[in-house]
């Protein structure tokens, strides 16, 4: 990472924890604040995080690894965690997956070499009676079809930043 | 101690909203008065309120088993092998963690507890790879014993027949083979609660746990001291030190080696609980022949340069004193003792602003190691590359000392192994020898006398009164047994975490001749500290050090002293990270109960009059203390290296 890089990310965890408080309990807020702007928590900023709240680089290191939607490795912009459980897999996940798999020439677990897309699989996530459900990023997309893929695959290309896919739906919301 | 016996809630991994929900104990347990009836296998117990199972259990001798329990150590409640019934309820409760607030009955080994307690030892046996024949804790292993007591026969959920993870020997210190690991959390605890250094966590989830580093790097690039802490307090052989055992014996069998032991007072006072004896059971005399049986040709007594390390920073002492007094130049002051190499390493890391504190002389082992390697080369007409300085030492960073490449002041590696209590006592295990029927016989010449304040650099608080002794009896010309019964400096005895003491100088004597041998000293008489005070604080365990160092940071008392002493383990060198395991605070305190009595017995116990020191400076190091000669090879630099990892 280049200083300046560094440079930037140290004054916004700077930002982060004044705007949190300098405790250990804001851990959790500024990591993923690190995550959402970053795609990633390196172990630099780790050691900065762990530096401001007084507390150590391995615990954070230890919360990091402990939660999946906080990663140390680097992330695609848009994260897709497609829900891998009974139900979702009853109601056709297999398809959904091979669909994502061929349209980003990826595997799961693995990011596309733009750094545009990861792919992931995702424990439970509560839509049970809509499946298969998919997250991209924190938007859910309930019942799935391989068709449907290609249009939330196009969807986030289109956007210019990763909150894109949730502003459009807010406006489609409020319209 | 503290007023209250739970100090743990003051943990900072307490998070700030539930401190106050906590109930803190009182230490004197008749004060609270509120006491609750307990009925434990059917025997009636009153407890007062809070008291765990576990205590109260203990406390009429009924058996919990447990694991990741510690006495040293906040509760985790993590391993589920103290569970036990608890009438009422419907799950089987966790001994160590079940606070009891209203009168209950409790049952130890019905059938479900006893097949819980197997279950789980089964699941544990069942990633835990290793065979205990090829194990260094084999016949010392708590899950080894615990396995042995609930009766496991088999391995009900197989066992893993290869590693399931890479042996880390990157650090010259502590092994880590996590494939032993079971995941108790103690050395987590251990390092960041105990020793506040955090170099351990756990990490991932669910079956993916593992006890980690910052990023998984191996020891040697992490901020780790090397304490050994978590060692002391592993349950299984998944920590250990590195051991240098068969490089000794190598050196030993090799006929044109001169293989030279020296013996530090701490292992002395320990080495017995590796022989079945109780702690605090003092060896020195058995273990000087039992050492010369296995093959070392000359015994050396660590004292000897704890001695010279008093003379040495005591005259740094003094001068920094008079800098900062009459020459009014800014001086870092109070000047820090650096006998401890996990301190040293903890201050590098987290404080290297604060090192211009630091004593510039080498800890005891080193200046035995250089001293050995000059004068006692010269002396015997011995070449120093044919020398073989093997450390026996408490302490699990001494191995890492040794082998800092600064500490080669001879022109050699100053001393080449730094070898631990339990590693001694197993090459004696290994020679057949018995130690505690040894005879008695004492340490070789020209080193051979040492005196009480040596001794006691084993406990906390012993470099300080050491340097007391001499730093009063030299300014002032009085004998210190005058002014303290047996010269005992109690204000600096103990295991409160950080000690405070104001010692008046009674009076001004002459400047002594020894200090007189330094041809630049800058003055000729002590009038310069007249009515003077010496403020000094002694504090154990890297946890209290960081307190003092901050306090010292914001202008606090302690910045007012003028020598701190430090060191990185609870206790002092008693509870180092190479001494025999198990370790608790009755352990530690029956240690120092025997450095104490044997300070006690020594005709000569203060530095400054050890006549083999004397002529040290008279015949070898001319310059007198802090001298040329004297800083050549008795002082060293240190590194600022920070806490944030590349």
């Amino acid at each position: 990472m280049l200083v300046t890089d560094r440079q930037r990310l140290r004054e916004d965890i700077a930002v982060w924890v004044a705007r949190f408080g300098a405790r250990r309990s804001s851990l959790i807020p500024v990591l993923q604040e690190i995550q959402a702007k970053y795609h990633q928590i390196s172990d630099h900023a780790m050691q900065v995080v762990a530096d401001h709240l007084d507390i150590h680089p391995v615990e954070v290191y230890s919360v990091v690894t402990f939660y999946a939607f906080l990663n140390e490795g680097y992330h695609g912009k848009f994260v897709i965690r497609l829900c891998r459980t009974v139900s979702c897999d009853m109601a056709g996940k297999s398809r959904v997956a091979r669909q994502l798999e061929n349209d980003l020439g990826i595997a799961f677990g693995q990011s596309t070499k733009d750094g545009k897309f990861s792919l992931e699989w995702a424990s439970c996530i509560g839509m049970c009676d809509q499946g298969p459900a998919l997250l991209v990023n924190d938007q859910v997309f309930p019942a799935v079809t391989p068709e449907k893929v290609h249009d939330i695959l196009q969807l986030c290309r289109k956007s210019f930043g990763p909150l894109a896919v949730h502003q459009a739906n807010h406006r489609e919301a409020r319209q | 101690m503290s007023d209250h016996e739970n100090v743990n809630v003051e943990s900072p991994r307490a998070p700030v909203s539930q401190r106050g929900h906590l109930v803190r104990v009182p230490a004197d347990q008749r004060a609270s008065g509120a006491l609750v009836e307990v009925a434990i296998d059917g025997l009636e117990v009153q407890v007062p309120i809070g008291t765990t199972i576990l205590e109260a259990a203990r406390k009429i001798g009924v058996k919990i088993p447990t694991l990741c329990y510690h006495d040293d150590l906040c509760v985790a409640g993590v391993c589920r092998i103290c569970v036990v019934e608890v009438e009422g309820q419907r799950t089987l409760q966790a001994s160590c963690a079940y606070p009891i607030t209203a009168p209950i009955a409790i049952h130890t080994h019905t059938r479900k507890v006893r097949q819980s307690r197997r279950r789980i030892l089964d699941l544990l046996l069942g990633k835990h790879y290793g065979e205990c024949y090829a194990c260094f804790r084999n016949g010392n292993c708590e899950l080894q014993a615990l396995a042995a007591g609930c009766g496991v026969d088999f391995f009900r959920f197989g066992h893993p027949t290869a590693p399931l993870h890479e042996l880390d020997s990157s650090s010259y210190s502590v092994l880590r083979d996590m494939n032993k690991c079971i995941l108790c959390r103690r050395c987590v605890r251990t390092c960041i609660d105990l020793q506040e250094v955090g170099v351990l966590e756990t990490v991932h989830r669910g079956d993916k746990t593992t006890v980690s580093t910052f990023m998984n790097k191996p020891l040697a690039e992490v901020i780790c001291i090397n304490c050994g802490q978590c060692i002391n307090r592993c349950p299984t052989g998944a920590l250990g030190a590195a051991d240098p055992t068969d490089d000794v014996w190598r050196d030993i069998n090799d006929p044109s080696k001169h293989v030279v032991i020296q013996t530090a007072p701490a292992p002395r006072a320990a080495i017995g609980e590796c022989f079945g004896l109780p702690p605090g059971t003092p060896l020195t005399f058995e273990m000087n022949s039992a050492l010369r049986a296995i093959g070392f040709d000359k015994v050396f007594d660590t004292n000897f340069t704890a001695d010279l390390t008093i003379i040495e920073e005591g005259t740094e002492l003094i001068l920094r004193l008079h800098r900062a007094l009459v020459d009014r130049q800014p001086v870092a002051l109070p000047q820090f003792t650096s006998c401890s190499p996990g301190w040293v390493k903890y201050i590098e890391h987290f404080y290297p602003e604060m090192l211009p504190h630091l004593s510039s002389a080498k800890s005891p082992q080193q200046m035995f190691g250089a001293v050995i390697k000059t004068y006692y080369a010269g002396l015997h007409h011995i070449d120093p590359a044919d020398i073989v300085t093997v450390a026996l030492m408490p302490c699990s960073a001494k191995k890492f000392e040794c082998n800092r490449p600064e500490m080669a002041a001879s022109g050699h590696k100053d001393v080449d192994y730094g070898l631990v209590t339990r590693e001694l006592a197993q090459m004696f295990k290994e020679a057949g020898i018995e130690l505690p029927k040894m005879p008695k016989s004492g340490f070789d010449e020209p080193f051979g006398t040492a005196t009480g304040s040596g001794v006691i650099f084993g406990a906390t608080g012993g470099v300080m009164e050491a340097a007391l002794r001499t730093v009063l009896e030299l300014v002032s010309g009085l004998k210190v047994e005058n002014l303290y019964d047996h010269a005992d400096i109690l204000p600096v005895r103990g295991f409160e975490g950080i000690k405070y003491a104001e010692i008046r100088i009674p009076r001004l004597g002459t400047v002594p001749d020894i200090l007189r041998m330094n041809a630049q000293l800058p003055f000729d008489s002590w009038a310069w500290l007249a009515g003077a005070t010496l403020k000094v604080a002694v504090c154990h365990g890297t946890a209290n050090a960081k307190r003092v160092l901050e306090d010292i940071k914001a202008g606090g008392k302690l910045s007012e002293c003028h020598f701190i002493e430090f060191m990185a383990c609870p206790g002092g060198c008693l509870g180092g990270g190479g001494m025999p395991i198990p370790t608790n605070p009755e352990i530690r305190a029956a240690r120092a109960r025997a450095i104490y009595a044997e300070d006690a017995a020594y005709e000569v116990r203060k530095s400054h009059e050890n006549p083999a020191v004397l002529r040290l400076y008279n015949e070898f190091l001319t310059g007198g203390p802090n001298g040329h000669t004297a800083h050549r090879l008795l002082h060293t630099t240190y590194t600022p290296r920070g806490k944030y990892i590349a």
